[in-house]
């Protein structure tokens, strides 16, 4: 095996454990914006998504270059984005004179 | 340079992920997160000498703007499909990456790259069409019923092993054929699993959905050689799998029983409702109760959601309280169609997030409440988990709402929940049931909480 894969699988297993235990505490409350917001950290795909479109050569690639860096898009504005209009909602009781 | 570059937009993602963890500091958390995911694609765009700037550009664009109206249009009860079809394009993504990896491969791939190329199709495909069929469910395209057939796990035995084979078969002779043919099978797999899940345990299979959608960005980091995939994907993972496991604990389900049991499937049978008698109240009773208790718990079920009566509960809450009356909402893990989307949708409705209690919180609380109203919500508040052993749905941790003084139902019939059994709780002595559509009756008892 390369370096470089047992490198990706070290840094695999270890952020796992860290997002186990990130995760872990998080109260059922925030569930919903926890999971989108987390479902917008999955589109990092785009990264890979940028890189396969940008440098790939022939229709095909071109093609599907387009489509992966649209759908990866598409998970991280629309996931970040609708995370921050749920987070908006959420109020403490106090300061709740405002229907 | 690059990788140090990346590192720091995954240090924001776990930073981000953390602040997520508590109502004050969530937003900002998810801007952090935000923040990382714009500084990935900034360094990305300066660091590959792009060929193809239109493609990029246009994706990215196109991608964009799909991605903000969707965000912005989307009703919290629609949150759930909407959750499920950002999954979907998700795992897509690393399906189409390495599609275009496979497609522009010179000469064969190593051993090690070509076995993370099957894994992220395979993966990026069942999460896609698994997704996408979660969301035809939620939104009411498919029926969310159970659907399957005969048979149905011995050909998603059969998938699963076709794709196993094809993947030995990709990685040893290098086929092109062979990878096409893993997404193909991948595509069908992900349509099959998920069509016999019933809508209510949706929460399990989203949680599930979210956590490999993770796992295959991860697949896709090692396709193309990016640590920021990798370390963003795992994240992703572990946060989708701790959801799913607390979600089989609310339903004292295991993941395989979500997946390969179709609940429901042959609860259709008869239905043992028994003609025991219950007491029906009026909304002037309901209003009587509530108005001359001390302390009121609320139970909101999936049924509130879809009667939207959950504006209507506020403003009923609001009348308690300007009365005097302590008010708490009791949100089991499973209210919703996703984790903690009850909770949403009563934050929308400007309920306090320190007014929602959860499990381990409400129950303790429950027998020195005066009243419980509850609202669309059966299961999670059938006795008979606790008590019957014979019980399908016995060991569930339910809210032990019978612990109260009074209990009102607001309940269009006596008809069972999901599982198809009957609740003991309807008939007790200190139940009282108000047969109404729940915006309605909320309503109803507003108004005569103004006279009593």
């Amino acid at each position: 095996m390369s370096p470089e894969f047992i490198t990706g699988i070290v840094v695999f297993v270890l952020a796992a454990f860290v997002g186990l235990e990130v995760i872990s505490k998080v109260p059922p409350t925030l569930h919903t914006p926890l999971m989108s917001g987390a479902n917008a950290i999955s589109g990092i795909t785009v990264v890979g998504a940028i890189t396969a479109a940008g440098l790939g050569s022939g229709t095909l690639a071109a093609a599907l270059g387009f489509l992966a860096v649209a759908a990866a898009m598409i998970n991280v504005v629309g996931g970040f984005m609708v995370t921050d209009r749920m987070l908006e909602m959420f109020k403490k009781k106090p300061e709740r004179k405002r229907d | 340079m690059t990788e140090l570059l990346y590192l720091g937009s995954a240090v924001l993602f776990i930073l981000g992920l953390k602040r997520l963890g508590s109502p004050r500091t969530a937003r900002r958390g998810n801007t952090l997160a935000a923040t990382g995911m714009l500084a990935a694609i900034i360094i990305t765009l300066i660091d590959q000498d792009i060929i193809n700037w239109g493609t990029v550009i246009a994706g990215l664009v196109v991608g964009g703007a799909v991605g903000a109206v969707l965000a912005i249009r989307v009703q919290m009860t629609d949150m759930p499909q909407l959750v499920a079809a950002f999954n979907g394009f998700g795992g897509v993504a690393s399906t189409l990456v390495a599609l275009v990896a496979v497609d522009q491969a010179e000469g064969i791939f190593d051993v090690e790259t070509g076995i993370t190329v099957v894994l992220s199709l395979a993966i990026g495909t069942v999460t896609f069409s698994g997704s996408f069929v979660a969301f035809g469910k939620l939104q009411g395209i498919l029926p969310g019923r159970p659907l399957g057939f005969p048979g149905g796990q011995v050909v998603n035995a059969i998938l699963a092993i076709g794709i196993v084979a094809c993947g030995i078969w990709a990685v040893a002779a290098d086929s092109t054929l062979a990878y096409w043919l893993i997404a193909a099978a991948a595509l069908i797999l992900g349509v099959l699993a998920v069509t016999p899940i019933g809508g209510a345990d949706m929460p399990v299979v989203i949680s599930l959905l979210n956590s490999l959608s993770g796992v295959a960005a991860a697949m896709a980091g090692f396709v193309v050689g990016n640590q920021a995939l990798i370390i963003g994907g795992a994240l992703v993972g572990a946060a989708g799998f701790i959801l799913t496991m607390l979600m089989g604990e609310a339903m004292n389900r295991s993941l395989a029983n979500v997946l390969f049991s179709g609940f429901g499937t042959e609860g259709a049978g008869p239905v043992t409702t028994s003609d025991k008698p219950v007491k029906s109240a009026t909304a002037d009773d309901v209003a009587i109760a509530l108005a001359y208790a001390d302390s009121v718990m609320v139970v909101p079920g999936y049924g509130m959601a879809v009667a939207q009566a959950q504006h209507a509960v506020r403003e009923l809450a609001t009348a308690l309280e300007e009365r005097g009356v302590e008010v708490n909402y009791a949100i089991h893990p499973v209210a919703g169609r996703m984790p903690g989307h009850m909770n949403v949708l009563l934050a929308e409705a400007d309920v306090p997030y320190d007014q929602l209690l959860d499990l381990e919180q409400s129950n303790p609380k429950l027998p020195q409440t005066d009243a419980v109203l509850i609202i669309g919500a059966n299961d999670v508040v059938n006795p008979s988990a606790r008590d019957d052993a014979t019980s399908p749905i016995y060991g569930m941790p339910i809210l032990e709402v019978d612990n109260a003084q009074t209990c009102i139902v607001i309940k269009r019939s006596l008809s069972p929940g999901f599982a198809g059994i009957d609740n003991p709780l309807f008939y007790l002595d200190n139940t009282m049931m108000l047969f109404a559509d729940g915006k309605e009756a909320v309503e109803n008892v507003v108004v005569a909480l103004a006279d009593a």
